[in-house]
């Protein structure tokens, strides 16, 4: 049974780990890196815009389209996991791929749970902006892509505090990943999976290092994008806006 | 000849008429107030006339161009107005950007806008205020910043929706007076929505009376304050109209 004093070797092993550079705990803290900053990455690339779209555009069905992908903010990981490997298993639909267990299916798994956190996060931050602000936008001549862009950057705290919050979901979770990667040693063995490892080997001072470890580098990628936020508020936006081609009356 | 023409426009919101028959014309160099109680369809009116609503019935003109046409020619001609709405409306960002994101949207090289925003600012007597942020601002600042920002693209028509409501008296005198220098110095065509009567006899060439979506009486400026033709407009002028 863990208690307190595995808690407290777990901060000096972890410690340990950290300055000795164990490769292995190196090369799990680097795949959880890349398979969450990857899914964070594309998850925003894909969710920001979608956001957006919802958030500006009026449609018949939105708020049917708002509550699904508020539904889906709270997605299970396990559910993400198993419907992905039904879908990649060799006999699924999607098994030609052969990305069953390998970081890439973690990367898709990820991706699912943090495109709908983007999106939403996106179109509740886009929707705050003053309506004036638009009317204000259009006035001054600016094309829908500017004005999007204009409203974007107006949003950008938000869209930032998307990011922040899907990278939080995704570095954390582990049912999908444990699921659609296997926790293969050396290949797609993340923080998470390790730490579910160790705790049923019983190895609770090594899983709490872990867990520190995992919380260290949440902090440090959040402390990152909060600083961006901050300066963001500040900073010059002249390249945010696309060029249009004057027409001739 | 006129810069800007209104012929017989209509404009419904949810049903209801909120601008009936408008027949208007704006004369080239001018000042000319829209005057009118709240809720006679002024700010209407003048967002017909900046292209950003379209009329349901009838016409606008612009510089002898029908802008009853597609988006991206009405952004063109859009392009060659300004306006100032009654709230400032600024963005999230320092002065210097709420001010030159007009000219970054219209693809100006940065020295120019550097140049432009500098000149902007001075004009209506913010000079020094570039790198402060929007929301540090006072009232009267941020509606001259909201001032600066139109002059800046230095446009044929200047639109102004109340731009004086709820400041104090010296930040009006500071807007009436940039209006003026505007219009004297750089010959821009002014359209002014006011309920201060003051303001449009200050101000004005010509002056219309809009009443609950009518254009009841048009004329120069001394003609309608001191002898309306309209009995409504001399209630109006009077202060027995409720509002």
């Amino acid at each position: 049974m863990a208690g307190w004093e595995e808690v407290f070797y777990g901060l000096v092993k972890a410690v340990e780990l950290i300055f000795s550079g164990d490769p292995d705990v190196v090369q799990i803290t680097i795949l959880s890196l890349r398979v969450s900053g990857l899914a964070t990455l594309i998850g925003g690339a894909l969710g920001i815009p979608l956001g957006a779209l919802v958030a500006l555009r009026t449609f018949r069905g939105k708020t049917l389209v708002v509550s699904v992908i508020n539904t889906l903010m709270g997605l299970p990981p396990v559910l993400v996991g198993l419907v992905y490997y039904i879908l990649l298993s060799s006999t699924g639909p999607l098994g030609f791929l052969r990305l069953l267990y390998t970081p890439e299916a973690m990367i898709l798994a990820q991706l699912t749970m943090v495109l709908p956190i983007a999106a939403g996060v996106t179109i509740s931050s886009v929707s705050t902006i003053d309506p004036k602000l638009r009317e204000v936008a259009v006035s001054l001549g600016a094309n829908p892509l500017q004005e999007t862009a204009i409203l974007l950057w107006e949003a950008r705290v938000g869209l930032l505090t998307a990011l922040v919050v899907g990278f939080g979901a995704a570095i954390s979770e582990v049912g999908a990943i444990m699921i659609v990667g296997g926790n293969l040693l050396g290949y797609t063995r993340a923080l998470t999976t390790a730490i579910v490892l160790l705790t049923n080997q019983g190895e609770f001072v090594e899983a709490i290092a872990l867990g520190i470890i995992l919380l260290a580098l949440a902090f440090l990628v959040n402390a990152i994008l909060t600083l961006i936020q901050m300066r963001s508020r500040s900073s010059l936006f002249a390249q945010t806006y696309t060029r249009e081609p004057q027409f001739k009356r | 000849m006129s810069l800007l023409e209104v012929v017989n426009v209509y404009k419904l919101f949810v049903g209801r008429e909120v601008l009936k028959n408008i027949c208007l014309d704006v004369r080239r160099g001018e000042i000319l107030s829209v005057i009118g109680p709240s809720g006679a369809g002024k700010t209407t009116l003048l967002k017909l006339m900046n292209l950003l609503l379209y009329p349901d019935r009838g016409k606008i003109f612009f510089d002898g161009v029908d802008t009853e046409v597609d988006e991206k020619r009405r952004r063109v001609l859009r392009r060659e107005m300004g306006m100032v709405f009654q709230h400032p409306a600024l963005f999230d960002t320092t002065v210097f950007n709420n001010v030159a994101l007009g000219l970054m949207i219209r693809g100006f090289p940065k020295k120019e806008i550097e140049k432009r925003v500098e000149d902007a600012l001075n004009y209506v007597g913010l000079k020094g205020f570039a790198k402060r942020k929007a929301s540090s601002l006072s009232a009267g600042e941020a509606q001259r910043v909201s001032l600066a920002r139109a002059l800046v693209l230095e446009p044929k028509l200047l639109l102004l929706d109340e731009p004086t409501a709820n400041l104090d008296p010296a930040n009006v005198l500071q807007i009436e007076e940039t209006v003026r220098r505007v219009n004297s110095e750089k010959g821009v065509t002014v359209v002014i929505a006011t309920h201060n009567l003051l303001q449009a006899k200050r101000l004005s060439d010509r002056v219309a009376f809009l009443w609950m979506g009518e254009l009841v009486e048009v004329g120069e400026s001394k003609e309608v304050f001191e002898n309306p033709k309209s009995e409504r407009t001399a209630l109006y002028l009077s202060g027995k109209v409720v509002y």
